[in-house]
């Protein structure tokens, strides 16, 4: 067995491999524009029902095909639990958490972030066909988690 | 220098008041294995839409339950284990006694830290899951118990340390014997790791929950335990690691491939397991995309030696298997022992590795990541990681270190073979259930039987979960029958007088640049300096702390 000669092979086939995952994914974020959330900027989780957007929590338009929603994830709803958009719109998701921490993930899409009690959760998606999405809290929150959903529905 | 991988290929004896030490210390870890396997049955059928919480008398919620699942599976088995079986392996390959003293301290600590963190998790005062999110609050008492497990492990690394001390002042200009060397490194990674979770628990969890800090940094601390939680996995894994790479080739008749590559490959993941964290944190808000994608390259790096494991290991079975008569292209895989269930369960354990590893590179891969973040996917990857490729190896493992502590030999071997079989089936089939349906959306973490909403393609998902899950959880009460067996009805002084250690085809080099691979300080060095790199920026541009969260007890 030339242990060594294969040794060589596999390990440079294996870095090569992991070159070409990665450009893949400089590809995804750079030209394809997927992009994970950020800084989006510190809340007082104490006082959402006096700091804007999240006031008032929902969805408002903010240019054409363009569209904001200002959703608060608490135990154990969303709020609102109900989001409608017309298909084909780029929506703007801001989240935030007054209590403990959340998930935020719209089944079927690739909007997925966790609220953290003080930071403001944002993501961008562009829903191209009618239909409807499970919004899920997919992090433990306590007693009643797995009663916490929401619906998406795109028109 | 020989080709042996210790100091003394001859023998070895620890004497009985140490070995007992170690065997109590390594019985916590199995004990946790069976306790917590038990409520991973009600996990697995509630995917599948069944809920058998009524079974449990005493039990609150799914959530204390789970909670229990995993402080005892992913932290008490693999500590308890790692902290008697690293001492041991060191204290052979040196051939010398460990530090009494602190052989009793690593054991009382983990003891007394595993009792009173079981203490407030039985009474429904710790349900908080076993990454203890804040500003989820847990009784003070629970997170003591959890800093004495943590305090436990740097006890029996100081004494693996000071033994290598000890040796190095006697046999200088010597190289390392090999088992030794990975021991040692295996838990100095650790300790570089487990400074986040230090931090978290001793600067804010334990002062939060006793009231002395009104409020806590959510953010802070989780990636606090994310700095530890992705070296923790690799704290897990080591040991199996080491098993696979220094004693199997003995086992099943082969030869460690290469003595120099053995060592490389541990000093990567030295400097490589912790800089990596915010891979678990690719959805996080407050942390910049910047230093995720830094992390997301750190990841794919530390990928680099466990595909070089991934050579080596399976290099020295072939040697193995043609060794022992084995033709053609995969036929010396008939010829691996697997008669041995301690062959057969770490065969199988590296069998699931392979596609635990895949699925860990799709979670590491940045953008990716949204689509499987929190699903049930998480959980199908990680159980065919520390779920069977540290867990089977830890049973595999068990199958001599139990006959070698007690001198009794191994109780129903064909028992044995048939609980790893029926493990390694199990856990392939639950994790098929958890990664199809978490591509699905089906979250993790959610009592799923009780859920207020669902998708139709859940339903095929969750019930392969609930057969694979199953399936583990027989294996697994199997694997307790026959530890039970052993140490009970092994028959005395039928135990194996020494450890499987192996022998490499070459003896260690003696001059050139293979010297600098036994200095461990050096090492310890640079991966302190990048952990530096990989995480000042996010605290400079962060720090201090944002302290917004009262406590929240809604358990």
């Amino acid at each position: 067995m030339r242990v060594h000669t294969f040794e060589k092979a596999f390990l440079w086939l294996g870095a090569v491999m992991l070159v070409a995952f990665g450009g893949a994914l400089i590809f995804a974020s750079v030209a394809m524009g997927i992009h994970l959330p950020g800084r989006a900027g510190l809340i007082d989780p104490q006082q959402l029902a006096s700091t804007p957007p999240f006031d008032q929590p929902g969805v408002r338009q903010t240019g054409p095909n363009q569209y904001e929603a200002v959703v608060i994830g608490r135990v154990w709803m969303f709020e609102p639990s109900e989001i409608r958009v017309p298909a084909g719109s780029e929506v703007t998701f801001v989240v935030t958490t007054p209590d403990v921490i959340h998930g935020f993930e719209i089944e079927g899409t690739r909007i997925n972030m966790m609220l953290i009690p003080g930071q403001i959760s944002k993501n961008s998606y562009t829903f191209t066909r009618p239909g409807e999405h499970l919004l899920i809290c997919h992090e433990y929150c306590g007693l009643n988690h797995h009663t916490m959903f929401g619906k998406v529905i795109v028109e | 220098m020989s080709n042996a991988i210790v100091q003394d290929p001859t023998g070895f004896e620890l004497p009985e008041s140490q070995r007992r030490l170690i065997r109590w210390t390594v019985y916590i870890g199995y004990f946790a294995l069976v306790a917590g396997v038990v409520h991973g049955l009600a996990q697995a059928l509630s995917y599948a839409g069944i809920n058998i919480l009524q079974y449990f008398p005493g039990l609150h919620s799914y959530y204390q339950g789970l909670t229990i699942h995993g402080v005892a599976n992913a932290l008490v088995l693999t500590f308890a284990f790692s902290n008697g079986f690293l001492p041991l392996l060191t204290a052979r390959a040196l051939g010398r006694r460990l530090n009494a003293g602190l052989l009793h301290a690593t054991f009382w600590l983990l003891l007394v830290g595993v009792g009173l963190a079981l203490w407030k998790l039985t009474t429904n005062q710790a349900s908080v899951l076993y990454t203890a999110y804040a500003p989820l609050q847990a009784h003070w008492i629970y997170y003591l118990g959890l800093v004495l497990v943590v305090l436990s492990t740097y006890c029996a690394a100081a004494n693996m340390f000071v033994a290598l001390a000890g040796w190095r002042k006697e046999h200088r200009g010597e190289r390392i014997p090999l088992l030794a060397f990975i021991s040692v490194a295996s838990y100095a990674m650790w300790l570089i790791a487990s400074l986040g979770i230090a931090t978290s628990f001793i600067g804010f969890l334990l002062p939060w929950s006793l009231g002395i800090l009104e409020r806590t940094d959510p953010l802070l601390n989780r990636t606090l335990f994310w700095f530890t939680g992705h070296a923790i996995v690799y704290a897990w894994l080591l040991p199996a690691y080491i098993s696979w790479y220094a004693l199997i080739p003995r086992q099943t008749g082969g030869r460690i491939v290469s003595d120099s590559l053995t060592r490389v490959v541990f000093i990567l993941f030295l400097i490589l397991s912790v800089p990596t964290g915010f891979h678990h944190q690719y959805t996080d808000p407050g942390i910049t995309t910047t230093m995720k994608a830094m992390h997301a390259v750190l990841t794919f790096g530390v990928f680099y030696p466990s595909l070089a494991t991934a050579f080596s290991v399976v290099a020295a079975l072939e040697i193995a298997g043609r060794s022992n008569g084995g033709k053609g292209l995969l036929g010396w895989i008939r010829h691996l022992h697997w008669s041995d269930p301690s062959v057969t369960a770490q065969l199988l354990a590296m069998f699931t590795f392979v596609f635990g590893g895949i699925t860990g590179l799709i979670n590491a891969s940045y953008t990716v990541n949204q689509v499987v973040h929190n699903t049930a996917w998480v959980p199908g990857h990680f159980h065919m990681t520390v779920g069977s490729a540290v867990a089977m190896t830890l049973m595999g493992v068990a199958y001599w270190l139990v006959p070698y502590l007690t001198g009794r030999g191994l109780w129903g071997r064909k028992l044995a073979l048939a609980q790893s079989w029926i493990y390694a089936v199990g856990v392939l089939v639950m994790a098929r259930g958890l990664i199809s349906g978490g591509l699905e959306g089906m979250p993790r973490r959610t009592f799923m039987a009780m859920a207020t909403y669902s998708r139709p393609g859940w339903k095929l998902a969750g019930a392969i979960t609930g057969v694979g899950g199953t399936l583990m959880t027989i294996g697994a009460l199997l694997f307790f029958v026959v530890l039970l067996g052993t140490i009970f009805a092994g028959r005395k002084g039928e135990g194996p007088k020494d450890i499987p250690f192996g022998f490499t085809l070459r003896p260690p080099a003696t001059s050139g640049w293979e010297l600098r691979l036994d200095r461990l300080g050096l090492w310890v060095v640079v991966a302190i300096v990048l952990v530096v790199i990989a995480y000042a920026p996010f605290a400079i541009s962060y720090l201090p702390p944002h302290l917004v969260s009262r406590g929240f007890r809604l358990f």
